[in-house]
């Protein structure tokens, strides 16, 4: 096993001066490990490894929260420390997968992390036994403290915790009811935070290194196209300009300051080779997109229930629509970048990712040398959003300008308009949905065609099941309402406009239009949109129960004062449950006053209740920015917007008040940091039907003249 | 040579005048507070004080700075005492991600100086940073908490 030595030799190898505390070198170095997540020091002090990415999530705060349940220990003494992605490698991937993407982050590795911490404390407890002569069963651990509860003596963690160390795990362990929770389940302040307020923290873009030199780059702007030449003449003797280092699909110079490094660039005349892409637009895109919704070809069936034109023959009345969400960009407000050295055959990489694994196996592919040989130093992320992921485009950039400049330390840093320019957009999608209502007008019959990109197949590059992209059809694929002919049908179409997962990804368009059209359906029954949906659930779902409390929690049965409206919407998401009721006028400007968004969750178990508000919260107002004015439109072949003031962010005085009711059901661990966006759109388009007469089926609401108050 | 006042210490560079002061900051001074977000003057990440008064130092020219006295987060809490607008963002959990909230931080720290009892509208109109995060509802909490808390004045 390579434990306490290695960590020892890859601190001591670590020798680079660097501007961020590296806490788990040291902690690593001096302190005994009772497993690869707990540490406890001498002086009582636990340190808790973690090993995925903060991006403002919380989750490296619930993460510690769970081991600490386990392990019994006093919060205070809490430290967390990422886990280091090198002896990650060496030890076999003890950490796990260390993605935080796909709100998975905490239900993915609830499981494991509660074992680690109960395992920890059963040797915690068997070296407290042995040193006393005592039964294990006779010890009991609280808050730190071990106590032999017949003689009434007592040790700590610290004292017992070199001696635990050496013990071997044990095999079984018993992990607590939730209901017996004291430090999961609480609203434990996050641990990142202090750090944040002080100006401590560090994130990818503040790595600092002796002799280090600064990049910046000007990619195609046509996706798929190719460097042609650059006359790095014109920019020869400029002030602090050390190199520009042609690329295949982009230019870097490389300067003394970042600063320099930019303004160099705007001046550098570059040529570039567009290729096929140049003649799309966004309307040509559209158009490809909407010749999926009638071929008969490469069309693929998602789901199939009954007879779909049995049901609609059937019908005593039937409608139909089409729906369009647009291609969205992540917009973190910390731009892509990555500042690494290569030197001797290492490589070492700081930069901000929401998979520490990728970056460090992107690193080495590029670099040309094995997995052992990478150190990614582990920061917080300025936005992740699901930008950060999948896509390591900026470390494969930052680890080939870096091999450039030798063994000089480089960091790249991109602008705000390379960022919105080169993003993996949120895929646009058209989708056609029909729906047959029987006499009474419920539905008896729901079609939908998807017509979208697939971020699985270009971006991941892996095969689909069945040739279906969850992700594209999702919350179609899995609606939850009563219907007893359903086809739902996927077909992919790909322009040359590069897609990634945006935060809530298939969960953020197809529940806008899947419960915008059920509230057509109820309006063509005649009946209460809330009743109506509530009707069409199963009461077992946990739909009708989040359904219900936050309709509850809005008071959706009270009237409400003259000129204001209400829309609801209800959806799966991530494994949890959510519901939105939005409560808005509108004035004969087009004015969206939004005077209440409730938003209601079911995500199970509940780790940390205030940073499940925060996150809805959150939630919101990313969601209100991309429904009011979220748009990246393609026009000979680039992005059209470019910063935040044609790619607009939502503000302060326009956040509306937020209200979150939390109805958790417990038995499940659902996600978090994705799934408040999702009912929003439909509950807030469905206000404004109530409220105009006038049913959006497109988004951004800008296109439509709506604007907010 | 450009002679500018740092979180209290004198700091003299030798660069453009029309280099923004954001980047002499962080690449000549490694003054890592502030940050980048967007580079003309729309998102606030980069917001320092010059002289008390809060301006986006990506889109200041470091000339404007000669001779005055630069606040950045780092500076907020001599000898490690926080200053309360630090004490609510903590007490209120307002960070997610916060990479916007040193700026956010100094921006409320200048409005509580002009208006120690903010109204709403007050915050409204000076807080006009962007969080993509969205911890917008908590940054108007821990305002106000501020202010009640009657020393926040920097
Ligand atoms: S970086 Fe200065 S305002 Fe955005
Ligand atoms: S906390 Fe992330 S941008 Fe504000």
């Amino acid at each position: 096993m390579t434990t306490r030595r290695e960590f020892l030799k890859v601190s001591a190898a670590g020798g680079l001066v660097f501007g961020f505390h590296l806490p788990a070198a040291n902690a690593q170095n001096v302190a005994p490990e009772i497993n690869a997540w707990v540490v406890v020091r001498p002086d009582d002090t636990v340190i808790i490894r973690y090993a995925r990415s903060e991006m403002g999530q919380g989750s490296m705060t619930s993460a510690a929260q769970l081991v600490a349940e386990e392990l019994d220990c006093d919060w205070s003494k809490v430290r967390v420390e990422y886990a280091d992605t090198n002896a990650h490698v060496r030890r076999k991937r003890v950490w796990g997968d260390m993605a935080a993407v796909g709100s998975r982050t905490i239900r993915q590795s609830q499981d494991y992390l509660r074992k680690a911490g109960a395992g920890a404390r059963e040797m915690l407890l068997i070296a407290a036994a042995q040193g006393w002569n005592a039964p294990v069963a006779e010890c009991t651990a609280s808050n730190g403290v071990i106590t032999h509860g017949p003689s009434g003596r007592k040790t700590s963690f610290g004292k017992v915790a070199g001696e635990a160390a050496k013990l071997a795990p044990p095999k079984e362990v018993t992990l607590k009811d939730p209901k017996d929770w004291k430090i999961a389940g609480k609203p434990i302040k996050r641990v990142d935070i202090p750090d944040i307020v002080a100006g401590r923290i560090r994130y990818g873009i503040d790595a600092q290194l002796p002799g280090m030199v600064y990049a910046a780059i000007a990619q195609c702007p046509v996706f798929g196209g190719r460097l042609k030449s650059v006359d790095a003449a014109k920019i020869e003797g400029r002030r602090g300009v050390i190199k520009v280092l042609p690329m295949e699909d982009y230019v870097a110079v490389v300067a003394d300051n970042w600063w320099r490094a930019k303004e160099a660039l705007k001046e550098l005349p570059i040529e570039w080779s567009f290729g096929a892409g140049e003649s799309a637009s966004s309307e040509s895109i559209l158009q490809f997109l909407r010749s999926g919704l009638d071929d008969a070809s490469n069309v693929v069936v998602a789901r199939r229930n009954g007879e779909l034109e049995q049901g609609l023959a059937g019908a005593a009345k039937v409608l139909e629509a089409e729906y369009f969400t647009p291609y969205l960009a992540h917009a973190t407000l910390e731009p892509m970048g990555c500042t690494a050295v290569l030197k001797d055959g290492r490589v070492d990489v700081w930069t901000s990712t929401q998979n520490a694994e990728a970056s460090h196996a992107t690193a080495a592919a590029t670099a040309g040398v094995p997995l052992e040989n990478v150190y990614v130093h582990r920061v917080q992320l300025g936005g992740g959003f699901g930008r950060r992921g999948g896509s390591q485009d900026f470390v494969r950039q930052g680890v080939q300008i870096a091999k450039a400049m030798g063994s000089t330390p480089v960091k790249l840093l991109w602008t705000r308009e390379e960022d919105t320019q080169h993003d993996f957009y949120r895929p646009l999608s058209v989708v056609r949905i029909k729906a047959g209502l029987d006499a009474s007008g419920n539905p008896v019959a729901w079609y939908s065609r998807v017509s979208a990109p697939s971020i699985i197949s270009t971006l991941l590059k892996l095969p689909l099941k069945e040739g279906v992209d969850p992700q594209a059809v999702a919350s179609f694929a899995d609606q939850p309402y009563a219907i007893p002919n359903v086809l739902i049908e996927y077909a992919q179409r790909n322009p040359h406009v590069p897609v990634g997962f945006w935060r809530t990804v298939g969960h953020s368009q197809n529940p806008f239009m899947r419960e915008s059209f059920v509230d057509e359906l109820a309006k063509a029954a005649g009946k209460d949109p809330y009743e109506y949906r509530r009707g069409l659930l199963p009461a077992a779902t946990k739909e009708h129960g989040v359904l219900e409390a936050t309709a509850k929690a809005a008071r959706w049965a009270e009237p409400l004062p003259a000129g204001v409206h209400r829309g609801i919407a209800v959806t799966e998401a991530y494994g949890s449950y959510v519901a939105a009721v939005a409560e808005l006028a509108v004035s004969d400007k087009n004015v969206v006053d939004i005077k209440r968004l409730v938003l209601g969750i079911d995500s199970g178990h509940v780790v940390n209740p205030d940073n499940v508000v925060a996150q809805m919260q959150g939630s919101a107002v990313f969601m209100l920015s991309a429904m009011f004015w979220g748009e990246i439109t393609i026009k000979d072949g680039r992005v059209e917007q470019s910063n935040f003031h044609d790619y607009r962010m939502m503000r302060l005085r326009e956040m509306p008040k937020v209200e979150v009711v939390l109805a958790p059901s417990g038995g499940f661990w659902g996600g978090i940091g994705e799934p408040g966006q999702a009912a929003i759109a439909p509950a807030i388009c469905n206000a404004l039907f109530a409220a105009t007469g006038k049913r959006v089926r497109s988004l951004p609401l800008k296109s439509h003249g709506f604007e907010i108050a | 040579m450009i002679q500018l006042t740092v979180n209290g210490r004198s700091r003299e560079v030798d660069v453009e005048p029309e280099m923004p002061l954001l980047w002499v900051l962080r690449d000549e001074l490694d003054v890592k507070g502030p940050k980048f977000g967007c580079g003309i003057a729309q998102c606030g990440a980069c917001t320092v004080h010059v002289n008390g008064e809060p301006v986006r130092s990506c889109s200041f020219p470091v000339s404007a700075a000669a001779g005055k006295r630069v606040l950045t987060l780092e500076g907020l809490a001599p000898g490690g005492r926080l200053h309360p607008v630090q004490q609510a963002w903590i007490e209120h959990q307002v960070p997610q991600c916060g990479y916007c909230q040193g700026g956010q931080i100094l921006a409320a720290v200048a409005l509580l100086r002009k208006k120690p009892n903010p109204t709403d509208k007050d915050i409204d109109e000076a807080m006009t940073n962007i969080c993509r995060c969205g911890t917008y509802a908590r940054i108007r909490t821990a305002i106000h908490a501020a202010a009640k808390s009657g020393k926040a004045r920097a």
